[in-house]
């Protein structure tokens, strides 16, 4: 059984191995020489999300496919591109999926205002039972 | 009126329960579609991956008739999975043009001599620069695309026997 499992594993493994035959891309481990540009594309990375290990940024990723993410995201930098026009690009063709930074739209407006309305929330409640408090201190005294 | 308040909580609690349970009993699905359906096809130009079959760029997906789009991989197990509907959907006379994914022209080679070439064309994107041009997340993806070189249909993972017929129709609609 053990054996026949090892067979298996083997049978998947030969892929993983083979999908890294190639160089990885130029600036997939490499930084820019420029440490302001640096700064902006690792900004942005951490805030792009992989396409094969869905819970990860691009920053975190070993993935081949992540790391040609984070070439594509320097040499766009490195070329004059804004961080927000790199990420519209990906934007454009994978959908808001791919940010880590939502666009405020029709789905997520919820998502952005929840923190404030339960701020207030919260306030609202807690002076109800502050003052309800000083007045049973009122009453016992 | 306070009296009202106290369900609150109870409310805002059903609530978020109802949301969690929802999403737990909700089939994952981590298939992340091409926002790049209904527009034409991003402008590239990709080397030949091997010798035999000429290299692929924009130009060659815009020729009137529709033609397939299929991204592989030697490394690639469903892509192996696929080679015989990409066989069968040749011999229906549809033009398949290949891009070979992150790939070697040995392995390339090797790959499409055991399992068959059903392609017209091969480019090979060493760098996933065209696959993030289209949109695409994984290998193995096959793009329909009409005549005029706009992307109409977007089939994700391997073609199954099932999905065959389904493909001939879409591409028919699409000439």
């Amino acid at each position: 059984m053990t054996r026949f499992l090892f067979l298996i594993a083997l049978l998947f493994s030969a892929p993983v191995i083979a999908q890294n035959a190639l160089p990885a891309s130029p600036y997939a481990h490499q930084q820019l020489d420029d440490p302001v540009q640096e700064e902006k594309a690792r900004s942005l990375m951490e805030e792009l999300r992989c396409l094969k290990c869905q819970s990860q940024s691009i920053a975190d990723s070993d993935a081949p496919m992540a790391g040609d993410m984070r070439s594509q995201v320097r040499e766009r930098i490195a070329a004059g591109a804004t961080p927000e026009e790199v990420r519209s690009w990906l934007i454009e063709r994978y959908g808001d999926w791919v940010t880590y930074n939502p666009p405020v739209n029709a789905i997520t407006w919820p998502l952005w205002i929840a923190p404030g309305v339960l701020l207030i929330l919260a306030i609202w409640l807690a002076r109800g039972l502050f003052r309800r408090r000083k007045t049973d201190q009122k009453d016992a005294s | 009126m306070n009296r009202w308040l106290l369900w609150i909580p109870l409310v805002l609690f059903s609530l978020f329960f109802a949301i969690v349970a929802g999403g737990l009993m909700r089939p994952k699905d981590n298939i992340i579609e091409s926002k790049m359906i209904g527009k034409p096809i991003p402008e590239f130009a990709l080397p030949a991956a091997i010798e035999q079959r000429p290299a692929l760029t924009t130009t060659d997906l815009a020729t009137g008739k529709p033609q397939l789009l299929n991204i592989f991989a030697s490394w690639c197990v469903p892509c192996i999975a696929e080679a015989p509907q990409l066989l069968a959907l040749e011999q229906a006379g549809v033009s398949i043009n290949g891009i070979a994914s992150r790939d070697t022209p040995e392995d390339i080679a090797n790959f499409l001599n055991r399992w068959g070439n059903p392609y017209v064309r091969i480019g090979t994107d060493v760098r996933s620069a065209v696959q993030l041009e289209l949109g695409s997340s994984g290998v193995p993806e096959t793009f329909v695309i009409d005549g005029n070189g706009v992307i109409v249909h977007q089939h994700i993972g391997d073609i199954r026997k099932e999905d065959v017929p389904e493909l001939l129709e879409i591409l028919e609609k699409a000439g």
